[in-house]
């Protein structure tokens, strides 16, 4: 049982950071523009593909850096030609413009890699157990997502709350008009917050494409989550997003690790276990079948009774 | 606009106004009918019946999704919930008949798909019609995933992997029509078509879809002026909801199975698709919508593995440059129709055409070559594109489309402002210049 809570912990903090380097930049985009913005774990999908090829030549480090800087300009150009056109007819138009690119970006890395997942690997450097507990062990490329999950958001908070940049991008959260009269160019501010939020998606992808896997269907498996993520945690809060991370990922990993279903737990309870026929798929559904839906009923609980989110301060 | 009439002759005008009104409607309806009648006499490949079916399907969901988007202003990532679940509860409707569980002949299931859309719409759209915008469209997109992911863990409903089959064949009859050809089986979707056309076009006529339209604008106002917009969202969202899973119930008498891709997300992308290449604006987009959409998805696929990129460019060039949508389009033609200065436009538009389809060979041809170095059959040399060999492993055919590409594009910058603005003298009010 220890062994469960301990890997499951340790498991759900590197998932909760991969979501928060993701959301992390998708809640700034949102705060921002006020467009939740589809096509961001289509980023991470450019991401992990950009680096597996680029990895096939240069290797996996040099990938690392330059993969995620390909994939911002490609964000800041989706913004400088796409996103800006259609923002004079709404959000509406934006949120089904986002949804069209994130369709036409799976479509073009099917259409170039294929559709059958890559060999993406860890690199050799790091193929090796970082330690052993409980019978168990830990490997050590894990662990360097979680360091660098942990340095990229000490990197955030540093630029946004140390830099005249960061106040900048701040002001622009809350006050575009006022930012703009003292002499700022807030669509730059835009297309540069969107480039680094998608290059931080690209990172994110390039870090998770070996171990999560990279095929086309990769950013669908994220997409929504990452939505969840970013509602739960309060539009436009990194705070918000960076704790709501952190929950979704232990809650999930915790719950696949649980083999338990709902008949055993009433049978735990005292309830005798009669499955009668109508009830008998309700009886043998288990928490780790429940874990997929969790984030969902999530997500529409904070909407009805908290549409701020955990740590919004406003209402989209 | 017109001469002002007398106060006293006003109220009998308009009375005459709103019958003759109402006849036209009636013929129209009647004509669609008939069309819809004499099609399959017309265009007579084998094919045929079976993709207008599919049409009529994809006309009635893509009309109940505009009851939210373009009538209510609901952006619904998750439309696609009501019509699985409707397409599923028919299909088990249909089962129970072909048990003698119950008397329902095949023509009436569409029926029993439209009251499961409708109960699920009822208890869903009770906490996702609250607010608009943004949160009606991530709880559209929370539902949806969440019943996708629901439809995984209660097999008995949703039968799992496989889905759920049914057979029209042993329901009961009714007057004795059996819908064993594909063509009854069009006749019949015809049908509700038809009549469930009628009825969302007349529920877009009523009060309530009238002030549906005022909510979607400015709904602060439709509060002061005494409407709930929270309850007005709801009825257009239980209608959507009535409707989408009548167009269910037609996929399973239609195809006779159903899987949980029905209701999952791809389905209620591609609902979005077709209602915003139709245009969200008129009555006549989703429909137009539905059927270029259905067109392509049939054509496409016959000849490319890559038809959905196609279906995703042709989707995002539309909210980039059309917003209004084909339907929009067509109705920005409107001034210069009644003037008759149509005519004048052929010059600039043939223009634009024909450079239009020098960059589509281009990018086409691109894409193509880009597609048959990636997948498995590439290990033959050549392709056909277009009627001519091409080898793909050689530089000549990238340089001829990419040059094909670039003298398109260019083309197009040069061609369209100048049928933009053609299309704009011949729209102008007043005697021609």
């Amino acid at each position: 049982m220890l062994q469960i809570a301990f890997f499951s912990v340790l498991n759900g903090l590197v998932y909760g950071m991969l979501l928060f380097m993701l959301s992390s930049g998708l809640t700034l985009i949102f705060g921002m523009m006020g467009v939740l913005n589809f096509a961001h774990a289509g980023f991470y999908m450019l991401g992990a593909y950009v680096a597996y090829t680029m990895g096939l030549y240069i290797g996996f480090w040099p990938a690392l850096l330059v993969a995620p800087v390909l994939v911002g300009v490609a964000g800041a150009l989706v913004e400088r030609h796409g996103l800006r056109r259609v923002h004079r007819f709404g959000h509406v138009a934006e949120l089904v413009f986002t949804f069209g690119v994130a369709l036409l970006i799976e479509e073009v890395v099917a259409l170039v890699w294929g559709r059958p997942a890559k060999a993406y690997e860890v690199p050799a450097l790091l193929d090796f157990p970082l330690f052993r507990v409980f019978g168990s062990s830990f490997p050590a490329y894990k662990g360097f997502m979680l360091l660098v999950a942990v340095a990229i958001f000490l990197f955030i908070f540093a630029i946004l709350s140390r830099t005249r940049a960061g106040l900048i991008i701040q002001a622009s959260l809350t006050h575009p008009g006022m930012v703009a009269m003292l002499g700022h160019n807030v669509p730059r501010v835009f297309m540069v917050v969107f480039g680094i939020g998608s290059a931080l998606a690209g990172l994110a992808g390039v870090i998770a494409g070996p171990v999560l896997g990279t095929f086309p269907g990769m950013a669908q498996v994220l997409g929504s989550i990452v939505f969840v993520v970013v509602v739960i945690g309060g539009l436009g809060s990194l705070t918000g997003a960076f704790v709501a991370s952190l929950l979704i990922g232990i809650v999930q990993t915790f719950a696949v690790a649980l083999d338990v279903s709902v008949g055993n737990v009433l049978m735990a309870l005292g309830v005798p276990a009669r499955a009668s026929v109508a009830l008998h798929d309700i009886w043998k559904v288990t928490i780790a079948q429940v874990a997929p839906i969790m984030p969902y009923l999530l997500l529409v609980l904070v909407l009805m009774i908290r549409p701020t989110g955990l740590f919004g301060t406003r209402e989209t | 606009m017109s001469t002002p009439t007398p106060a006293a002759a006003r109220p009998l005008a308009i009375d005459q106004a709103s019958r003759s009104g109402g006849l036209r409607a009636f013929g129209l309806w009647l004509g669609v009918a008939l069309l819809l009648v004499v099609l399959p006499f017309v265009i007579r490949t084998p094919v045929a019946v079976p993709i207008m079916s599919q049409m009529g399907i994809a006309i009635v969901f893509a009309l109940s999704f505009n009851m939210l988007l373009g009538q209510g202003g609901m952006l619904s990532f998750g439309h696609a919930v009501y019509f699985g679940v409707g397409g599923f509860i028919a299909a088990h409707a249909l089962n129970l008949a072909a048990a003698r569980g119950v008397y329902l002949p095949v023509p009436l299931v569409p029926l029993a798909g439209g009251l499961g859309g409708l109960v699920f719409a009822m208890i869903f759209g009770a906490f996702s019609t609250i607010r608009s915008g943004t949160v009606f469209a991530m709880i559209s997109l929370g539902v949806g995933e969440l019943m996708a992911a629901s439809s995984l863990i209660f097999d008995r409903f949703f039968g799992g992997e496989e889905g759920i089959t049914t057979n029209r064949a042993k329901a009961p009859l009714l007057f004795g029509l059996t819908f064993t050809k594909d063509r009854e089986v069009y006749y019949l979707i015809a049908f509700w078509v038809v009549v469930t056309a009628a009825a969302m076009y007349a529920f877009s006529r009523t009060p309530i879809g009238r002030i549906a339209n005022a909510v979607r604008d400015n709904p602060e106002r439709a509060e002061f002026v005494g409407y709930s917009p929270r309850w007005v969202r709801y009825v257009s969202f239980c209608a959507a909801g009535l409707f989408a899973g009548i167009a269910g119930g037609l996929f399973a008498v239609n195809y006779e199975i159903l899987t949980a891709e029905n209701m999952g997300l791809n389905a209620s992308g591609a609902v979005l698709l077709m209602t915003y290449i139709g245009g969200i604006g008129y009555f006549l987009g989703p429909i137009m919508g539905a059927v270029v959409f259905t067109f392509l998805q049939s054509m496409l696929s016959d000849y490319t593995g890559i038809w959905l990129l196609y279906l995703g460019i042709l989707f995002l060039a539309t909210v980039l440059f059309v917003p209004a949508g084909l339907a929009g389009l067509l109705m920005l033609h409107a001034p210069a129709w009644r003037a008759g200065r149509l005519p004048r436009l052929i010059g600039p538009y043939l223009l634009v055409a024909v450079f239009g389809v020098v960059a589509a060979v281009g990018v086409v041809g691109a894409f193509e070559m880009t597609h048959f170095l990636a997948s498995a059959e590439s290990t033959r040399a050549t392709k056909r594109l277009f009627g001519v060999a091409v080898a793909p492993r050689t530089a000549a055919p990238w340089l001829a489309f990419i040059a094909l590409t670039a003298v398109g594009a260019l083309g197009l910058r040069w061609a369209a402002p100048r049928a933009t603005a053609a299309l704009a003298e011949a729209n102008r009010p007043g005697p021609s210049r």
